[in-house]
């Protein structure tokens, strides 16, 4: 599978990943030849086989739907970029 | 002091022989001396560390001491630390301090544990060789021109070095096991929700787990018996009850059945280390286990399907790093988008954004299922050629990596060869499987490990077996010269 320059700005947009100009083609061939590696499960059919949905096949544990944390917001906020008034700030969304 | 076991440490402390403060102290000085030649520290607490060797020293008077108490040992920096950054090896969280611990580290914190500081590691522990950290690669203690493995590569050079007395690791696809293999110690992965992910920093989280890195399997069992255990806040923390791990390490191995997969005998493994790891086997069929031929057919897909499966649980687990609630942010961001992207490349290294790629990629409408649907079916497979093994066989042994540790640089231009360093470690994380690696005989004065893969939930046996080496050999007490 040989991925080219716009399918890695295609998947580094999906990822919001801002990959500079002079890397894309490093990141074509190094992401082409994980593909070829991947490829081999090919050789492989399943068309018979489950896929495994969690090593142990336990099924997800539920609990009441009740608060168990209190309200930490300033000291969650004190490790942040940006904030104010207990929100934080990023660039204008909306105009 | 710093060749002594945990059990000999704790008798010590307990005798007043020397206090947690003086051992912590010790071992500081060795940080401050060796450390810089090896770089396995991304984060010495020395003030804390004495703050805790002296609390350990009052609860020894006090007689409320565990085995553990006032013992020094090293987190990887992945564990979320409050009051300790916490970096996972990454640009993106140099600045992070978490605001809360880890449940392994509260656990051994309330077992009296000294922390004497984070280890490094590879970027998220993304990487087999410890180089793709952003605080620089670490060398490997018997040859400083090598790497020591990864990506808890910090963790085995410091246990290696005598820099702790033990230390915390976490494996994904061999990330305990291989650093322990190459820097010529015992390191343990636990079972799949064994220990609790709560406060680990997640990278691919079916595969994520918990253990120790350790000098020898008793020392791994005091660690482990603390560590281990169901808890609430771990959505798919095992609640299973835990053995008392140290209790099972003298248990006899007579008639032990030992399957050996000859799918990890074959091309590509070096003859040097396969000889020495025969060498190892034929030790346990001295001390009376039987060997059994097995096949895990399935397991030269193991590679494959794990840079499916790890890549698409990481691009998810880090879309969380937005440059918005913490970590690195970028300069005057434009928008939000530019806000994201950016601080998104500055923050993360080359081998991390491939992989959130390469997870984007497998997950992106209409690949979905020739890719990630197909790997977990792949996985299905893998788990049950083990599955039919442990039908016939009490634990399975083979290398733990096909090579001694490699030059500092050789490999890192060409990430598929770096992966195939873990084709022997990768199938136990896709099955959930518990899995060690012990030293044996080393190869032109380079370790090698033997990997014991076991049954689920079977540590107690897997340090059992791995104890009844150790107590036959000698492989194990060996110190790389200059450390000693």
């Amino acid at each position: 599978m040989a991925l080219d320059r716009s399918d890695i700005e295609k998947i580094a947009h999906l990822a919001r990943l801002a990959i500079a100009p002079e890397q894309t083609e490093r990141y074509a061939s190094d992401l082409s030849n994980i593909l070829d590696l991947v490829a081999q499960m090919d050789a492989i059919d399943t068309s018979h086989v489950e896929p495994m949905a969690h090593p142990l096949h336990m099924a997800q544990r539920l609990r009441p739907d009740q608060p168990t944390e209190s309200n930490q917001r300033e000291h969650f906020q004190s490790i942040a970029p940006l904030t104010e008034d207990g929100l934080y700030l990023v660039p204008k969304v909306i105009e | 002091m710093q060749n002594k076991s945990i059990a000999q440490l704790a008798a010590d402390l307990r005798l007043r022989t020397y206090s947690s403060v003086e051992l912590t102290k010790h071992y500081l000085e060795r940080i401050a001396r060796l450390d810089p030649r090896l770089n396995s520290f991304v984060t010495v607490a020395a003030d804390s560390a004495l703050v805790a060797a002296e609390r350990a020293d009052q609860m020894l008077k006090s007689g409320e001491a565990g085995p553990l108490t006032g013992i020094p040992i090293a987190h990887k920096d992945i564990f979320c630390t409050q009051g300790i950054k916490t970096s996972c090896g990454s640009r993106m969280l140099d600045n992070f301090v978490a605001p809360y611990d880890a449940t392994v580290v509260e656990k051994l914190a309330a077992a009296g544990a000294v922390v004497l500081g984070k280890t490094n590691m590879d970027e998220f522990a993304m990487g087999s060789s410890n180089e793709t950290s952003f605080y620089g690669p670490v060398k490997n203690p018997w040859d400083e021109t090598k790497v020591p493995g990864g990506s808890s590569g910090g963790s085995a050079a410091a246990v290696a070095a005598r820099l702790c007395a033990v230390a915390t690791g976490t494996d994904t696809g061999g990330s305990i096991r291989q650093p322990a293999a190459l820097c010529g110690i015992t390191g343990i992965k636990p079972t799949y929700g064994r220990c609790s992910r709560w406060g680990m920093i997640a990278f691919a989280s079916s595969l994520d787990q918990a253990g120790v890195m350790a000098r020898s399997a008793a020392d791994a069992a005091f660690l482990l018996d603390e560590m281990a255990g169901f808890d609430s806040r771990d959505s798919t923390s095992a609640n299973v009850p835990v053995p008392d791990y140290v209790d099972a390490l003298d248990d006899g191995i007579k008639g032990l059945k030992i399957g050996l997969p000859k799918e990890y005998f074959g091309d590509g493994l070096d003859s040097r280390v396969a000889a020495v790891i025969q060498d190892a086997i034929k030790e346990y069929e001295r001390l009376g286990a039987e060997i059994v031929e097995i096949s895990l057919p399935n397991s030269p897909l193991s590679v494959p399907v794990y840079y499916v499966v790890a890549p698409a649980e990481c691009s998810s687990n880090l879309a969380r790093f937005d440059g918005v609630r913490y970590g690195h942010r970028c300069e005057n961001p434009e928008d939000l988008e530019d806000l994201y992207k950016r601080s998104r490349a500055e923050g993360f290294g080359a081998e991390v954004q491939r992989r959130i790629m390469i997870g984007a990629y497998v997950l992106s409408a209409g690949y979905y299922d020739a890719y990630y649907l197909k790997a977990q079916k792949i996985r299905h497979l893998i788990a049950d050629d083990f599955k039919r093994a442990f039908e016939q066989v009490d634990v399975i042994m083979g290398p733990t990596s096909p090579t001694t540790a490699f030059p500092i640089g050789d490999k890192m231009d060409d990430p598929v060869s770096m992966y195939l360093n873990d084709i022997y470690t990768i199938a136990t994380n896709l099955a959930g499987l518990p899995g060690m690696s012990i030293p044996v005989a080393p190869v032109d004065g380079m370790p090698v490990g033997l990997q014991i893969i076991g049954n689920y939930f079977d540590e107690a046996r897997l340090l059992n077996v791995a104890h009844q080496f150790q107590h036959a050999t000698h492989w194990h007490q060996a110190a790389p010269a200059g450390f000693e």
